[in-house]
């Protein structure tokens, strides 16, 4: 079947698609954007995580139809062009990659993350990338990525 | 394989009937697992996420009326105060990935003995709405699971709502696993006091062939309270009268030993649970006002 959606602002189409097919593997063998991982295919790891009408998903999960006509955003979709979104500049910093299959996935989650709650508490970081395995880093540095994200997205509060 | 994709509930009901064996889809977070791996290769996909009727939830005579397609996301962000038990639950699904797609509908539909939706439902006396071209049914809850990841859907049905009552005492729920996020329950417990009517809910997980109901327990522990004038009174609850009724919900369970844990652990837990979330609830109990909130 013939697929259509929006992935990074994009109208894309795929062809040939079958039925029980994900949305990731569209994304991925389909339409040319690795950055979603695919590991556990079980919704598990969360290295797939894409925004599917602004919700962060497990791509993995979603049946290739049920993308149709809808929009997409992946890790390909965070940066401005050459200039990297602020979350994904912290992890840099931070040293919060090592193998990297991880990372898109956590970059996703923590940019959905930091747009609903500016200073989130580290309780708050764990709850929010709990979907999120990482078997590199021991979280240390992730969380210190999402602390430096959001201290530099954070809009500073009003004066009296 | 084909993938019908309704957009109301009518066309979505008249493709089940012209397809019964096409599986339904919601949030794809059991469907997706099985065909990702190959264990299963239905004939037909039935896509119901573009079906609105089914992703509303509305007060309707007294309940709330929670559509089968309504994610558990949304069932913590706008039902936690009316129905905290089910809220409770649905922050133990999986990740906030997972909890943005599942769904309770979809729970009920896969029917694991270990869907973590199912222990509050029960404690909660809810109610399933299905319906087919032929019309709609309501199925209490503790009727709708048949055996091990089976329900009382008929070929041509779909769950279309779940009818539930806003609480009006505390609720409470438990669930054992390795982890606090993406973990199948090793077993699990929901309690529900109903002070209206002087009865108390339960609702066992991960502990019998399909969740289910402790019966014994409930109408022990009603009675006490009742004997005791302790719903009026909102006295202390004895100690004692906790651990018995810990150890008839353990009574009501039947497990197995699995990969994730043995059948005396299961006994143990559901009995450590069902004492600490009574005594969590009755806490609550004492020190709400009247109509039960606390």
């Amino acid at each position: 079947m013939r697929i259509q959606m929006t992935v990074n602002g994009v109208d894309r189409t795929a062809d040939d698609v079958w039925e029980g097919e994900s949305l990731l593997y569209v994304l991925r063998e389909r339409m040319g954007l690795p950055g979603s991982k695919n590991a556990c295919e079980q919704g598990e790891c969360g290295s797939c995580t894409v925004y599917l009408d602004e919700v962060p998903v497990c791509s993995c999960l979603v049946a290739a139809g049920q993308g149709r006509g809808r929009d997409v955003r992946t890790v390909e979709g965070l940066a401005d062009g050459p200039d990297l979104h602020p979350v994904q500049q912290a992890f840099v910093e931070a040293g919060a990659v090592q193998c990297g299959f991880c990372t898109p996935g956590l970059l996703v989650q923590t940019h959905a993350l930091l747009a609903t709650s500016q200073r989130p508490s580290d309780a708050e970081i764990r709850e929010a990338l709990a979907g999120n395995l990482c078997r590199c880093t021991g979280y240390e540095k992730i969380l210190d990525a999402v602390r430096l994200a959001a201290d530099r997205m954070a809009v500073p509060e009003a004066g009296p | 394989m084909k993938f019908l994709q309704p957009t109301t509930l009518d066309e979505a009901l008249a493709a089940k009937a012209e397809h019964p064996h096409a599986l339904p889809i919601a949030g794809g977070t059991d469907v997706m697992v099985e065909l990702n791996f190959d264990k299963h290769r239905p004939a037909a996909l039935l896509d119901l996420n573009r079906v609105d009727e089914l992703a509303q939830w509305a007060p309707e005579d007294g309940h709330i009326r929670l559509g089968a397609g309504v994610s558990y996301t949304r069932v913590i962000d706008e039902l936690a105060d009316r129905l905290p038990g089910l809220a409770m639950a649905a922050r133990t699904v999986g990740s906030p990935q997972i909890r943005n797609r599942g769904t309770v509908g979809g729970n009920l539909g896969a029917a694991s003995p270990a869907g973590d939706s199912h222990p509050a439902l029960l404690a909660a006396d809810a109610v399933v709405e299905v319906a087919s071209v032929r019309g709609t049914r309501q199925i209490r809850v503790t009727d709708f699971f048949t055996g091990v990841k089976r329900n009382a859907l008929d070929r041509d049905e779909l769950i279309t709502a779940i009818l539930i009552a806003p609480s009006t005492g505390p609720q409470q729920f438990c669930k054992i696993g390795t982890r606090n996020a993406m973990v199948i329950a090793v077993s699990a417990f929901g309690l529900a006091l109903h002070p209206e009517r002087r009865r108390v809910g339960t609702g066992i997980g991960s502990a019998a062939p399909t969740p289910r109901r402790a019966h014994g327990a409930e109408d022990f522990l009603s009675a006490a309270l009742d004997d005791e004038g302790l719903w009026d009174s909102r006295a202390e609850l004895p100690e004692t009268l906790a651990t018995e009724f810990g150890g008839r919900v353990r009574d009501a369970a039947s497990p197995i030993d699995d990969v994730r844990g043995s059948a005396a652990y299961r006994l143990h837990s559901l009995a450590v649970m069902a004492r600490r979330a009574l005594a969590w609830a009755w806490h609550d109990y004492r020190t709400s006002t009247s109509d039960g909130r606390a």
